[in-house]
């Protein structure tokens, strides 16, 4: 223990962490004053804040989740989990055509998705493999070719090569289908109904779990001597408590937040996810993906099969997209055939970028932390807009150029810090 | 005989490379849909004028794609921006009441500085971004779109042609009826054979060309077009990389900008808002088809792709509507033939 | 381990060599760029380079038993090692990480029970502890969890070997110039850490230009030449002397042109004092030299030493800094735009990367500098400058007529021309800039031998009809030998000494092997 404090670099003065601390997270913080303002101009209740945010958390988290294996293996954020929202859409409106609901419908469209979504992961994996250094924009206009061959199958060929007889799904002309799908007494809420929790409640067990592993954490570390990380811990600690006094008092008042119904099955498939996620960076395969992220010419030396490893990254990350694009829909109840898809890559990017992530490094709590603050924008702007233009539609153009400008803003800020190191060099 | 067989393998192959795959594809289509079209008794003058008028007309935007890649800066998905400053330019010129060649030329004129700014600008992001210039222009494009829609819906303009009759801000589409309409398109044109040729048009969309062509002989054109090919080159023999790859940035803005304004006068409209978003790609996948690659581009494969493109275009519509009435098979099969066609540029392996 | 034979024969690039090790044997294996070195070692690794390329002739066997070596992988499995020049590791990863790389232990979870092998989870109690015995092997008391970014560079040497060392059935290890990039004391600790390792019973090859760490630590040493294996001898009966005789061998160029006797007499054009260029992999430390007017000074010296560097530096193409003085007048030094306008030109070493435009045409690549600097061949259309095609046409025409470029005609795409012809435009690329000193690089890097010939020739006849003073960076010592005046000899970024082309064979191999300081 003794060498290991020994080689440890000194730690810097607490000013410059700061300063170092609000550089490194300037989107986030920017992001964060940005909602707040918003939150206070749009004039909304906390209650209709937090049922908004609750349903679009558990509607998104999934999809924003499918983007961190990619970037793992340095391939970048990518754009193209399109084609796997494409499969999971796919598996609904067939079930849906068959007016198979309820749960037996979910799983019936995730054993359609899967298959469609591993095998057009692989095309994505070979194309972006090919394509290397290039792997963003070729994801991205991936997305947009397969969203032309997607119109072809359900516009073109649907009515006319594939035979369905839907009077709700099917055009009058009998070709192509509808522009939007109704899910309402089939796939919708199917998941999230399956138990729901008033926030507060909710926000009760969650304190409890917190409380409950932040002290065995604290006794391990204490155990251990690793000193360093109890201050965490106990942050930690302090944090569920307050979260516990703060949900008890509010479950035992009238608070109208108490009418915020929690889908707890949603959520713990995505704390599913994480748990899935937190394990797979830590296994062979995750290890062999860091390193191809880190130096493909390293890896390739030390007999690491840098291609397949990327085609694996992009097909895991094209299943679970598919997943996602599920739950997606199953609380969205209702969706255009057409567009409901096309800016999945777009809004989880920007999603996860605003929780701080960087092409190159991203973590799970990146994705939690955006996703909250991405959609508490997408809430919050459109109501501030007309409260400060007299206008919602302005607000509406402002959210996609923040959408837009951060993705814009933190691919240039990683190019151009790139950029500056080969210059080091 | 065996292998003999195998040399003219060998060089069908050589063929198809040199040519590219996705050029022989479209143009074996182009000719098929062509085939069809007759044998349905589609009009082909119709058709073939059809094909010229959008030729003319997105031939300038296409263009704008040439000195960014010359530059080395790859394609040029920043075209929203000069996009919008010529649309700003057309704006202007309706405001000030101007109509015939007076209003384009002085939309042309007033886009000019915006457009020379703006590309100025945008060049210089692009040298901080060099190794991603790609993603990230497409995002600045995007992004520049949208907070553009918030400029449309909250700028003072008082003509009643574009502002709306409530409210604030201007119409999504303003019609140029009685403004500029045209005004290149009907210049001298006249028909053969029942194909109506819009001359004006053509002439503008060749004399633009002429323009690039000459401008890629002068000593600056050179320096930029060295540059992309061999920065390593042009700084030895000290031209300065980055701002060359300014200069060509600023050109391919003021194209971009006089090319919507061509657009826009041959479709009687000027579309804001985000109307602008995707004209980057399809202009991409035009010169791409003409044969060039992210690294390399002639006015040859401007003329010539924006002609492939365009054709199939116009011809897929009616042969779409005839063989099964419907209409979005067109606008499907751009969105796969443009988007197809810029995955396989991005797919080759850069460089040699 | 009873050795291993290997007889090569492929592509001129290394013939009908064997050597053998045994258990414990630290061999030496010297020879100049070019030797065949790498080529060695790559068919040791069964590198792709070497398979796709139609594989090697001759026999690896190890242990006595014949074995076939198709990939890295199969090297490992064998027991060879490598630690390498560039260093093989991940900076974001800690030092167990690193050595553990693609080799991490890994446990059963219940997951991969279903999902096989690849979903495991990494044993990282394990990886440290046995990082940790490596890292001791070493004697290093550094922390097995740190990571690499921020350590020093000889650290970072010793993490490569404490990786090769944890394999557990290391055999050969190989040492590719792992001095290069260490201060004096590091190296010293490497050289004993080598020993130890040997001591463990492990065959070591040694790979190097520096002959002293030869002479101090092998047993036995090889020498190669040209692809060919010159000789082979044991430490105790060969010099440092000898080595560098064997390793630059005995040939002399025809002799082009007599070497002037009074440059002395003549004044000095160009005057370098403390000059230092970054420029990796080739940089100058610190390097004084006067040219004088009229001459042909060569700078020779092995790869990596930084005599490219001198040359990229003076030109602006590198950061550099310190005093040079030209034509009497300080020198403004990191600005391509004035040494270009003060009269110096320069051939690059690189061809293809930086000396053409390879697709486009001939005469745009002999005008293009000219016209860019020098406002030649341009005429005025109002306020733009185009292109004079005519007076292009004409000089183009000229210059290959008076240089002998083989090829099409002025239209041709550089990228079609062979070397020689590349080479030729690259030169009258600077001689029509109507240079006073002109720098030429590797001028026959490259190209066959009939047209090395010619364009040596050339070089001479420039420098003898115009008065031309020539700087060329070659690292064919023959070459230099047989048109220069003078050759400096560059060894770490420093001027090592400068000889006439008169002296002997081992004086330039001393030099060059960084074992003597001439005098200046």
């Amino acid at each position: 223990m003794e060498k290991s404090l020994h080689n440890r670099v000194p730690r810097k003065p607490s000013k410059e962490r700061l300063k170092s601390f609000f550089v490194n997270n300037l989107v986030t913080i920017l992001f964060l004053v940005l909602c707040l303002v918003g939150l206070r101009l749009s004039g909304l209740s906390l209650a209709f804040y937090l049922n908004d945010i609750v349903s679009r958390v558990a509607r998104n988290t999934f999809l924003v989740l499918a983007l961190l294996i990619p970037v793992l293996a340095g391939m970048g954020l990518n754009f193209a989990i399109v084609l796997g929202a494409m499969a999971g859409q796919s598996a609904i409106i067939f079930v849906t055509h068959w007016g198979i609901g309820g749960m037996g419908g979910i799983l019936l469209s995730v054993a359609i998705c899967s298959p469609l979504a591993l095998f057009l992961g692989y095309l994505t994996g070979r194309l972006l493999d090919k394509a290397r250094g290039k792997e963003m924009i070729t994801s991205l206009i991936l997305g947009y070719f397969a969203n032309g061959v997607y119109q072809l199958f359900f516009l073109i060929l649907v009515g006319t090569v594939i035979p369905m007889n839907n009077e709700v799904l099917v055009l009058s002309s009998g070709v192509g289908l509808r522009s939007s799908i109704d899910l309402s007494g089939g796939l919708r809420y199917a998941i999230d109904d399956v138990m729901r929790l008033s926030f507060p409640l909710f926000a009760l067990y969650c304190a409890i779990g917190m409380l409950v592993l932040g002290t065995y954490l604290l006794i391990k570390a204490r155990r251990t001597g690793k000193l360093e990380r109890e201050k965490h811990y106990i942050v930690l600690l302090v944090v569920s408590l307050a979260l516990f006094v703060w949900s008890l008092i509010t479950s035992l008042s009238l608070s109208a937040v108490n009418m915020v119904r929690v889908p707890l099955l949603t959520m713990a498939i995505i704390a599913a996810l994480c748990a899935f996620t937190h394990f797979f960076f830590k296994t062979k395969m995750g290890q062999d993906l860091k390193t191809v992220g880190q130096d493909p010419h390293i890896a390739e030396v030390s007999g690491i099969n840098v291609s397949r490893r990327k085609i694996q990254a992009i097909m895991i990350s094209t299943l679970l997209a598919a997943w996602g694009q599920i739950i997606f829909l199953q609380n969205l109840g209702a969706f255009s055939t057409y567009g409901s898809h096309e800016q999945v890559g777009m809004f989880a990017a920007a999603a996860i970028l605003i929780g701080g992530a960087s092409v190159s490094k991203a973590t799970i709590s990146h994705a939690l932390l955006g996703t909250i603050l991405f959609h508490t924008l997408f809430i919050v702007s459109p109501l501030a807009g007309r409260n400060l233009f007299g206008d919602a539609q302005i607000g509406e153009y402002f959210r996609s150029f923040v959408a837009y400008g951060v993705i814009a803003v933190a691919l240039g800020l990683h190019a151009w810090k790139k950029l500056m190191q080969g210059r080091k060099k | 005989m065996a292998v003999r067989n195998l040399s003219t393998q060998r060089s069908l192959k050589e063929m198809v490379k040199t040519f590219g795959l996705p050029r022989i594809i479209i143009v074996i289509f182009l000719i098929t849909l062509w085939g069809i079209s007759m044998s349905l008794e589609i009009p082909f003058g119709q058709l073939l004028s059809d094909t010229l008028v959008r030729w003319g007309m997105n031939g300038v935007l296409v263009l704008a794609m040439m000195p960014s890649i010359m530059a080395g800066t790859g394609l040029y998905f920043g075209l929203p921006v000069g996009i919008i400053c010529g649309l700003i330019g057309g704006l202007l010129a309706i405001e000030l009441n101007l109509t015939g060649f007076a209003a384009f030329f002085g939309a042309i004129l007033f886009s000019l500085p915006l457009s020379a700014i703006a590309g100025w600008g945008y060049g210089w992001m692009m040298n901080r971004l060099k190794g991603s210039e790609m993603t990230v222009a497409t995002y600045i494009g995007f992004s520049f779109v949208s907070l553009m829609c918030i400029f449309w819906a909250m700028a003072p303009f008082k003509s009643p042609e574009m502002a709306w009759p409530i409210g604030r801000g201007l119409r999504v589409t303003i019609s140029l009826a009685g403004r500029y309409e045209k005004i290149l398109n009907n210049f001298l044109s006249f028909s053969v054979f029942g194909v109506m040729i819009p001359t004006g048009l053509l002439l503008f969309f060749l004399g633009m060309c002429l323009l690039v062509r000459f401008f890629f002989t002068t000593k600056t054109g050179l320096a930029l077009k060295a540059s992309g090919e061999n920065p390593r080159f042009s700084s030895s023999s000290g031209v300065s990389v980055d701002k060359m790859r300014i200069v060509g940035n600023i050109f391919s803005t003021i194209l971009g900008s006089i090319g919507i304004l061509v657009y826009s006068q041959s479709f009687g409209f000027l579309q804001l808002y985000t109307a602008p978003l995707f004209m980057g790609f399809l202009a991409a996948a035009s010169i791409l088809i003409g044969g060039a690659s992210i690294k390399k581009a002639s006015i040859t494969h401007v003329l010539l792709g924006t002609f492939l493109f365009q054709g199939l275009l116009v011809v897929a519509l009616p042969v779409a509507n005839k063989v099964a009435t419907l209409g979005s098979l067109a606008e499907i099969s751009r969105i796969i033939v443009s988007n197809g066609v810029i995955l396989y540029a991005l797919a080759q392996k850069s460089g040699e | 381990m009873d050795g291993i034979g290997k007889e090569y024969h492929g592509n001129r690039v290394l013939s009908d060599v064997t050597i053998s090790l045994k258990p414990g044997e630290i061999h030496g294996i010297v020879g100049e760029n070019g030797a065949g070195k790498s080529t060695l070692m790559n068919i040791l690794f069964g590198m792709s380079v070497i398979h796709s390329t139609g594989g090697h002739e001759g026999t690896i066997s190890v242990d006595g038993e014949k074995v076939s070596i198709r990939s890295p992988l199969d090297a490992m499995t064998l027991g060879i090692g490598m630690v390498h020049q560039e260093f093989m590791l991940i900076p974001g990863f800690s030092i167990t990480e690193n050595i553990k790389l693609n080799r991490e232990l890994t446990k059963e979870n219940p997951i991969s029970k279903v999902f096989g092998k690849e979903m495991r989870t990494l044993d990282l109690q394990h990886m440290g502890d046995d990082a940790r015995k490596a890292l001791d092997t070493l004697d290093m008391d550094i922390d097995q969890w740190a990571k690499i970014a921020g350590l020093p560079v000889g650290h970072m040497q010793f993490i490569e070997i404490a990786r090769e060392i944890d394999k557990t059935n290391l055999k050969v290890l190989v040492f590719d110039e792992p001095t290069a990039v260490l201060t004096e004391s590091e190296a010293v600790n490497l050289l004993q850490a080598m020993r130890a390792i040997a001591k463990r019973g492990i065959a070591i090859l040694f790979i190097t230009h520096r002959l002293q760490e030869i002479m101090d630590i092998c047993t036995s040493i090889t020498i190669l030449r040209d692809g060919k294996l010159v000789a082979q001898k044991r430490q105790e009966e060969t010099s440092i002397y000898e080595l560098a005789e064997l390793m630059i061998g005995t040939q002399v160029g025809e002799l082009m042109r007599h070497p002037n006797e009074n440059l002395a007499a003549k004044p000095v054009l160009l005057s370098i004092r403390n000059l230092k260029v970054a420029m990796s992999g080739e940089e100058v430390k610190d390097v004084n030299l006067d040219i004088h007017e009229g001459e042909i000074i060569g700078i020779g010296g092995l790869a990596g030493q930084g005599k490219l560097g001198i040359a990229n530096g003076i030109m602006g193409l590198y950061p550099s800094e310190g005093e040079v003085t030209y034509q009497g007048k300080p020198f403004a030094l990191n600005d391509t735009i004035h040494a270009l306008q003060t009269g110096m030109a320069f051939v690059s070493e690189d061809r293809r990367s930086v000396g053409l435009l390879l697709d486009s045409s001939i005469e745009l690549n002999i005008a293009f500098t000219a016209m860019q600097r020098q406002h030649k061949f341009l005429k005025k259309l109002g306020p733009v400058m185009q292109m004079d095609k005519k007076a292009v046409r004409t000089l183009a025409l000229n210059m290959i007529q008076d240089l002998d470029i083989r090829c099409t005609g002025p239209m041709q795409q550089t990228r079609r021309l062979s070397g020689g012809n590349q080479q030729k435009v690259c030169i009258a690329r600077a001689l029509c800039l109507e240079p006073k000193l002109l720098f030429v690089s590797e001028p026959t890097r490259g190209i066959d031998v009939g047209a090395k010939k010619l364009v040596l020739q050339t070089l001479v006849r420039l420098s003898e009809e115009l008065g031309l003073t020539v700087i060329m960076t070659s690292s064919e010592l023959a070459e230099l030998r047989s048109v220069c005046d003078r050759i400096a000899i560059v060894t770490e970024g420093k001027i090592a000494g400068i000889l006439s082309s008169k002296d002997s064979q081992v004086e330039f191999g001393l030099l060059m092997a960084g074992a003597k300081h001439g005098s200046t």
